[in-house]
């Protein structure tokens, strides 16, 4: 049964986290130079496309980098997830796998407390993301009441705890049965590729061919960006020319794919580390 | 018996088509030290690893204090230390962090974690590196930590994997230290290893291992008397003749070759005997050109039940050392 060691391995985890400040500093200043580099250059372009199409009155218009600012938290979250379980790995060949593992408590513990954790490394990373897109420009919560602001970090923030222990799961996973980083690191990439494009972190979904359309359809990545937009700029709003409009119907669907996605993600975590042989 | 630790029945352990351990079945009474002693690849591993839960159960029936590895693998786990064969801790941990992430992870209450950690850094004279990361302990450290930690819980057994495998020889010295201060207060010690000194000195009883079977066991001076009083090695001019002489003689056992000679097992006290062996020779006419007389060691106990030599590696590296030191 899960008990409270769990808190032990979250613990452990936490410790490295802000031991190693290198990592930390780079985990952290990484996204935002993805916003301030892609988001400006790109913004620049967009937003320039975006002018020619007449804005629709009465819905708020928004630019081009307040509209991708969602697809880098999301996509910061995937990547950090998608490494988190590499923690695993290491520990397996080189650290405290061994110990943990001959310990009299359950294997769920083991993978809630390294899920704990990375939500935890994630919404820190979510959180400094924001604040540094604020500064930049991006136009969240606008016209917001500091209750409605509240909410809505809040909205966003269980969003990223959603999807960051979904793909925590399954790169703890993977990570149990590997024998190497250098193949962990390639199976990462290639998997990192087809989420992050096939997505509507970037730009709409709405033009992609049938078949690339039914996979951002079924995208984590995908319900995650339109449970962040719909927080942080509202249900309704126009960017590059399209009008995006996301009911709470929408809402309760994305959470609950990445809710169904999580649980899925962790039996087969389960299931692997449960199977897993260290010795 | 009342007092048994472990009882272990028929264990067998394959990976694919590989039998790593074939039918070992052996038991510890509490308070003993017990070996397994074998070359690399024997199989002692593959039992640790299955009696300590690393290593799912196949066959046979294994009760660690008094609980059934195969119903029970947790309360197993809660009754027993282990000291893994390879370094298992995190370079980037203190001392203190180590032991305080075992006792949570063991379900110790905060107060007893603190007392025992207290008492445990003292017992391996690391209370000045309590505060210290783990990556700048020296390798003796590191193990001392190890087993300071296998003791956090105060297990009914502590399990070592070759505790001593890649220490320098003071250091090894002084892991017995522990070990045997650990043992005297209560601990029943199952270890395995590859050094014949480590398992003489160390153990109460000892099982050798060879190809997954346990091929003897007993204490140690039992198993070095189960070859005679004494090994006679003898070099002569007609080896062959020589032995046929010797080998009518009633206080002669085995004779094996050995080197340019070979060695006799002689039942009786050897210093009685050898003035009528060299005498049976003289008057066959066989000439005598060299001798050497010494009382059997694990080594020649190991020879004898697998007919072949276990290579002690400590020795080996420590004479290495020794001649890289000389040349220096």
């Amino acid at each position: 049964m899960v008990d409270r060691r769990l808190l032990t391995i979250y613990w452990r985890d936490m410790l490295r986290f802000v031991r190693f400040k290198g990592l930390l500093v780079s985990s952290l200043v990484q996204p935002a130079l993805w916003l301030a580099f892609f988001g400006i250059a790109m913004s620049s372009n967009f937003d320039m496309i975006g002018s020619q199409v007449p804005p629709v009155p009465g819905i708020p218009s928004v630019g081009y980098l307040t509209f991708m600012c969602a697809g880098v938290i999301s996509m910061t979250t995937l990547f950090t997830s998608l490494f988190g379980g590499m923690s695993l790995l290491f520990d397996k060949n080189w650290g405290l796998l061994r110990e943990v593992m001959a310990a009299p408590m359950s294997r769920a513990n083991i993978v809630l407390g390294t899920g704990l954790s990375g939500i935890t490394k994630s919404i820190i990373q979510a959180s400094i993301i924001l604040a540094f897109g604020l500064l930049l420009g991006v136009e969240f919560f606008a016209g917001y009441t500091p209750v409605q602001v509240v909410v809505a970090v809040a909205g966003i923030m269980g969003f990223v705890a959603v999807f960051a222990l979904g793909f925590i799961f399954l790169s703890a996973a993977i990570a149990i049965t590997m024998e190497s980083p250098e193949g962990m690191q390639g199976i990462m990439t290639l998997l990192t590729m087809p989420i992050f494009f096939a997505s509507n972190a970037l730009y709409p979904a709405q033009a992609f061919p049938p078949v690339l359309q039914a996979a951002a359809a079924v995208n984590p990545l995908t319900h995650m960006v339109v449970g962040i937009r719909y927080f942080a700029i509202g249900p309704s709003f126009q960017a590059i020319g399209q009008t995006f409009t996301y009911t709470a119907g929408d809402l309760a669907l994305s959470f609950g794919v990445l809710c169904a996605f999580a649980a899925v993600t962790f039996l087969f975590a389960l299931r692997q580390i449960r199977r897993a042989r260290v010795t | 018996m009342a007092d048994e630790v472990i009882r272990v029945d028929g264990l067998s352990h394959r990976f694919d088509e590989l039998v790593a351990v074939d039918g070992v079945s052996f038991s510890v009474s509490a308070g003993e030290v017990f070996s397994f002693l074998g070359p690399n690849g024997a199989g002692k591993s593959t039992v640790i690893n299955v009696l300590t839960t690393l290593l799912p159960m196949q066959d046979g029936e294994v009760v660690i204090a008094g609980r059934d590895l195969r119903t029970d693998p947790l309360g197993v786990r809660e009754a027993i230390g282990i000291v893994f064969q390879e370094v298992t801790l995190d370079r980037d941990m203190t001392v203190g962090e180590t032991l305080e992430f075992h006792g949570r992870l063991y379900g110790l209450p905060r107060e007893e974690r603190r007392a025992r950690t207290d008492e445990l850094v003292a017992l391996v004279e690391l209370e000045a590196k309590r505060d210290t990361l783990i990556k700048h302990l020296s390798g003796g450290m590191k193990r001392r930590l190890e087993i300071a930690r296998g003791l956090m819980t105060r297990p009914t057994v502590l399990f070592l994997d070759e505790p001593t495998i890649g220490l320098d020889p003071q250091t090894r010295a002084r892991m017995w230290e522990y070990l045997r201060q650990v043992n005297r207060e209560g601990t029943t010690i199952f270890l395995t290893t590859h050094y014949m000194d480590e398992a003489d000195q160390l153990s109460n009883r000892i099982a050798i291992i060879d190809y997954g079977r346990i091929v003897a066991e007993g204490r140690p001076y039992e198993l070095k008397n189960a070859l005679g009083q004494d090994l006679v090695y003898l070099e002569t001019a007609e080896n062959g003749r020589a032995r046929a002489v010797l080998g009518a003689m009633p206080f002669v056992g085995r004779i094996r070759d050995k080197d340019g000679g070979f060695l006799v097992m002689v039942t009786d006290d050897g210093t009685r005997v050898l003035p009528g062996m060299l005498d049976a020779l003289r008057d066959a006419g066989v000439v005598v050109t060299g001798i050497n007389m010494k009382k059997p060691s694990m080594d020649d106990v190991f020879i004898h039940h697998t007919g072949r030599a276990l290579r002690d590696e400590g020795t080996e590296s420590a004479a290495a050392t020794l001649s890289r030191a000389g040349r220096r």
